[in-house]
C-alpha cells in the first residue's frame, strides 16, 4: 500500500501497474467509444440547453448594445445630479439610429420596465427628435418633456448598463431592485410569484402523499399476490402508462365536471343536493385528483421492486417470535421498505412540482402552478429571460430537494427497480 | 415433574391446498417433552407443511393439532410462543445482532436489564459473544444460523421448530452446526422438531425420527430402528443404503420365509408378508453382506465382480449376484487380503435375519 514497498516488476521488468494501463488501454478506448455517442447527446439536448437558459436568464445586453455612446458617455457621470452635455448628446445619436431603424420601441419596453411612465417621455422623443438643431442637446431634450429634467430617469438608464442582470431572478420571487438599488418586495397586491411556487410545492407534497398511501397497499398486493393475479393487476397499474396523458386528463375532466359522472353519483345517492354540486374541476381538487391517478405508477414500481426482495419469511419470523401482525409490519416490513418509499416519493414530488399539462387542463385559476407561469412567459409575453430564470430556479429547488433527500436518508439507499 | 409423552398432539390431521390433492394425510404423531423429533421425507412429502401447521402458518383443513393438551389451531402464531428457525434464516436485515435477538424480547416487554441479560446468554450460548453490534450481513452463514438458532430460543419458548436449517451451508459447518444444535437441545431441554431431506443430519441428530411420505408417516422410530428395522421398502430404501431383491414368497414358517427370484432363492426375514405367493421386496444392508463368511450363513451365493471403487476407509464393490447387477457391497480396509478383482468370482454370505422381506415396490 505505502510508498515504502517496493514496486512489483512484471516477469519483463515493466513496472505492473504501467503494464496493467497498457493492457486495459485498449478496453478503456473502447469503452468510452461505445458511450460517446450517448455522452454528445447528452451535451447536446441537455447541457447546452440549460446553459442556454442560464446566460438567457441573466442577459442583458439588449439594452447595453442599443446605446453604446449613452453609456460611453455616462462612465464619469456620478449619477447624482443630471448629467452633462455629453451625456445628452450621446442619447440623441444613440435614440436617433434605433428610431431610423425603427427598433426604439424595444428600448421604450425595456427602459419602461426599469422606470415607470418612460415609454410615453420616449415616444415623445421620438416625435420631436427629427426637429432638433445641431448643438446643445441638453436643453433642447429638456423641453420636449420636463420628465427629462428628473434625475431618476437617466439613473433608470444608467442602471441597464452592465451586460447581466439578476434582476428576472428577483422578479421570480416577486422582488426587485428599487431605485436606490436596494432589493426590496413588489406591492402586496403584485406578490403572484410567491403564491405559486408555495402552491406549486404544496400540491407536489400532496400529490407525493396520496400516491405514496395509495401505492402501498397496492404495491405490497402486487409483491404477495400469486404469478397469475399479479400480472393482471401489474397491466392494471401499467394500462395508464400506455394511455395519452392528455386523454388521461380529458377523461377526469369528463369525470370531475359540474354535471359530470362523479357529481351524478353524489346527487343519485343523495349526499349533494342537484343544484348545489361540489366545483371539483378547475381547481386545486382537480389538479390533486388527475395528478395524484397520473404519477401512482411512478410510486408504485420502486415500491413493488423493493416488496418482490423482502422474504415472506421475515414477517412470518417477527410473528413466530411473537410480534401482533401490526408490529411485525411497523417493526420489519415497514423499515425494509423505505429504498423503496425514498425512491418512490422522491420520484413523485420531482415529477410533481414541473407538472405542466394537467394543471394547466383541469387546475383552473386556484390550481395552476409555476410551469404554467413559467409556459406563459414563454407562448404570451416571450418574455423568455424570465421564463428561463424561473426555470433554473425550478431546476435548483429540485436539486435541493435531491441533496436534502441525500443527506437525510443517502441516495444509496434509493431503489429504483 | 415427569414429561408429557403428548406435549405435541397431531390428532388426525388432515391438510390439502386446493381441495383435491392431500397434502398432508390423516397424520397422527406425539412429541414427547423436551423431545428432538425430526420429520425426514423427501420434497413434497408434507413434512414442511405439518412443520407450518404447528407454528401457525397454515391451518390443518380437518383434525386438531394439540400444544400441551390445548388445541391451538384457533390461536394466531404469534400467540402459541413456539421459536422457529427458517430455511433461509430469516434475520431481520436492517437490525443488528443484538436487536435481531432483543426482538422477541422487546415485543413481550420486557425490562431492558432483562432484556440484555438475556440475549447475552443466548448469545454466549451459540458462542457468538461478541458479535452483538454486527449486521446479519456482515456475517457468515454458519454464523447467521448460529444467530437465527439464538433468536428462536432467547424468548424460552415450548417448542422449537426448525425447517431446514442447515440447507445452505456448506457440508463440513454443516456436520459441526449438527453436533453444536444437538449440545444446545440437550442443555436446555427444549422440544425441537426438525425439518429436513438429509438423512445423515436426522440420523445424527434426533431421538426419534418420522419419515414421511406422500403425506403419510412411513415409520416413527428411533434412528437405530429406523435404519437396522426399516417397516416397508420405501424407508428402506430412502434410509441408508440397500440392496433390494423383487421375488415371491415360496414358503413361510416361524420366523423365516424363503423368496423365489427369477434366479435362484433366498432365505429372508419376513416383516410385511405373511402368506404363500405374497410378492415381495426383499432388503439386505450392503454391511451385512460378508465376502467368504467365516462363520456360518444361512445364505450363501455367488457372484461376479463388476466394479471396485476405491473409498479410503472402504471399498466399494459392484456386483452380479442373482440377477442383480446393482448388488453393492462395502468392504472395509483392512490388511486381510480378499481377492476384490474385477471380473473374480466370489462368495457371498448373509443372514436371513438381515435380509427383510417387505411390500413389494
Amino acid at each position: 500500500m505505502s510508498s515504502e514497498t517496493e514496486k512489483i516488476l512484471t516477469t519483463d521488468g515493466i513496472p505492473l501497474e504501467e503494464s496493467l494501463k497498457q493492457a486495459e488501454k485498449k478496453n478503456k478506448i473502447k469503452a468510452f467509444l461505445l458511450v460517446a455517442p450517448l455522452l454528445l447527446f447528452l451535451i447536446i439536448t441537455y447541457m447546452i440547453p440549460i446553459g442556454d437558459m442560464f446566460s438567457r436568464s441573466i442577459d442583458d445586453k439588449m439594452v447595453t448594445n442599443m446605446l453604446p455612446k449613452t453609456y460611453k458617455a455616462m462612465e464619469n457621470w456620478d449619477g447624482k445630479e443630471l448629467p452633462p452635455e455629453e451625456v445628452f448628446e450621446a442619447f440623441y445619436l444613440d435614440y436617433k439610429i434605433l428610431v431610423k431603424n425603427k427598433t426604439a420601441g424595444k428600448l421604450q419596453t425595456q427602459l419602461n420596465y426599469e422606470k415607470n411612465g418612460f415609454k410615453s417621455v420616449l415616444k415623445k422623443l421620438a416625435r420631436k427628435q427629427k426637429k432638433f438643431e445641431e448643438g446643445n442637446y441638453k436643453e433642447q431634450i429638456m423641453k420636449v418633456h420636463k420628465r427629462w429634467r428628473n434625475v431618476e430617469y437617466w439613473r433608470a438608464i444608467k442602471r441597464r448598463a452592465p451586460s447581466y442582470t439578476y434582476s428576472k431572478y428577483l422578479k421570480g420571487v416577486d422582488m426587485y431592485s428599487n431605485e436606490d438599488g436596494k432589493i426590496v418586495q413588489v406591492s402586496e397586491d403584485r406578490r403572484i410569484h410567491r403564491i405559486l411556487w408555495i402552491r406549486t410545492v404544496e400540491v407536489a407534497f400532496f400529490v407525493t402523499l396520496f400516491c405514496f398511501l395509495m401505492a402501498y397497499p397496492i404495491a405490497h398486493l402486487l409483491a404477495t399476490l400469486p404469478m397469475k393475479y399479479s400480472n393482471l393487476l401489474m397491466i392494471c397499474v401499467l394500462l395508464p402508462f400506455w394511455t395519452s396523458l392528455l386523454v388521461r386528463t380529458a377523461s377526469w375532466m369528463i369525470l370531475l365536471q359540474q354535471q359530470g359522472i362523479v357529481n351524478d353519483f353524489f346527487v343519485w345517492t343523495g349526499l349533494v343536493a342537484d343544484d348545489n354540486r361540489p366545483e371539483m374541476m378547475y381547481n386545486k381538487t382537480g389538479t390533486y385528483v388527475a395528478m395524484t391517478q397520473i404519477l401512482l405508477p411512478f410510486m408504485v414500481l420502486p415500491l413493488y421492486s423493493v416488496m418482490k426482495t423482502i422474504s415472506p419469511s421475515l414477517m412470518r419470523a417477527g410473528k413466530s417470535l411473537g410480534a401482533t401482525p401490526a408490529v411485525a409490519f411497523f417493526k420489519v416490513y415497514f423499515p425494509l421498505t423505505i429504498p423503496g418509499i425514498g425512491a418512490g416519493c422522491l420520484l413523485v414530488f420531482i415529477l410533481a412540482i414541473g407538472y405542466y399539462i394537467t394543471p394547466a387542463l383541469v387546475g383552473g385559476a386556484s390550481g395552476t402552478l409555476i410551469s404554467n407561469q413559467i409556459a406563459y412567459h414563454m407562448k404570451s409575453t416571450l418574455d423568455w429571460s424570465f421564463a428561463s430564470a424561473m426555470g433554473l430556479m425550478l431546476l435548483t429547488g429540485v436539486l435541493a430537494i435531491y441533496w436534502i433527500y441525500n443527506k437525510l436518508v443517502g441516495v444509496d439507499n434509493i431503489k429504483l427497480g | 415433574m415427569s414429561k408429557k409423552a403428548d406435549f405435541v398432539k397431531f390428532d388426525k390431521v388432515d391438510k390439502s391446498y386446493d381441495g383435491k390433492v392431500l397434502v398432508v394425510k390423516d397424520l397422527n404423531l406425539d412429541i414427547e417433552e423436551g423431545e428432538f423429533v425430526t420429520m425426514l421425507g423427501p420434497s413434497g412429502s408434507g413434512k414442511t407443511t405439518c412443520l407450518m401447521m404447528l407454528a401457525g402458518f397454515e391451518t390443518p383443513t380437518n383434525g386438531e393439532i394439540f400444544l400441551d393438551n390445548n388445541p391451538i389451531s384457533n390461536i394466531p402464531p404469534h400467540k402459541r410462543g413456539i421459536g422457529m428457525v427458517f430455511q433461509n434464516y430469516a434475520l431481520f436485515p436492517h437490525m443488528t445482532v443484538f436487536e435481531n435477538l432483543a426482538f422477541p424480547l422487546k415485543v413481550r416487554k420486557m425490562s431492558q436489564e432483562d432484556i440484555e441479560k438475556k440475549v447475552d446468554k443466548a448469545l454466549s450460548m451459540v458462542s457468538l459473544g461478541g458479535f452483538a453490534n454486527r449486521m446479519p450481513g456482515q456475517l457468515s452463514g454458519g454464523q447467521q444460523q448460529r444467530v437465527a438458532v439464538a433468536r428462536a430460543l432467547v424468548f424460552d419458548p415450548a417448542v422449537v421448530l426448525m425447517d431446514e436449517p442447515l440447507g445452505a451451508l456448506d457440508k463440513n459447518l454443516r456436520e459441526s452446526m449438527q453436533y453444536e444444535i444437538k449440545h444446545i437441545h440437550e442443555s436446555i431441554g427444549v422440544t425441537v422438531v426438525y425439518v429436513t431431506h438429509d438423512q445423515g443430519e436426522a440420523l445424527t441428530m434426533s431421538n426419534r425420527i418420522a419419515v414421511f411420505n406422500d403425506g403419510k408417516v412411513q415409520q416413527l422410530s428411533s434412528p437405530d430402528k429406523l435404519y437396522e428395522e426399516p417397516v416397508n421398502s420405501f424407508v428402506a430404501e430412502f434410509i441408508g443404503e440397500n440392496n433390494t431383491f423383487g421375488g415371491e414368497v415360496s414358503e413361510i414358517s416361524n420366523g423365516t420365509c424363503k423368496v423365489k427370484l427369477e434366479k435362484g432363492e433366498i432365505i429372508a426375514n419376513p416383516i410385511s408378508v405373511k402368506s404363500v405367493g405374497e410378492k415381495t421386496t426383499v432388503s439386505i444392508r450392503p454391511e451385512r453382506a460378508l465376502i467368504n463368511p467365516k462363520d456360518k450363513m444361512d445364505n450363501n451365493q455367488k457372484g461376479k465382480i463388476e466394479e471396485v471403487i476405491y473409498h479410503g476407509d472402504h471399498t466399494r464393490v459392484r456386483l452380479n449376484l442373482l440377477g442383480n447387477s446393482e448388488f453393492i457391497l462395502k468392504v472395509p480396509n483392512s490388511s486381510q487380503n480378499l481377492d476384490i478383482k474385477l471380473g473374480n468370482e466370489i462368495n457371498i454370505g448373509w443372514n436371513s435375519h438381515d435380509a427383510r422381506a417387505l411390500d413389494p415396490k
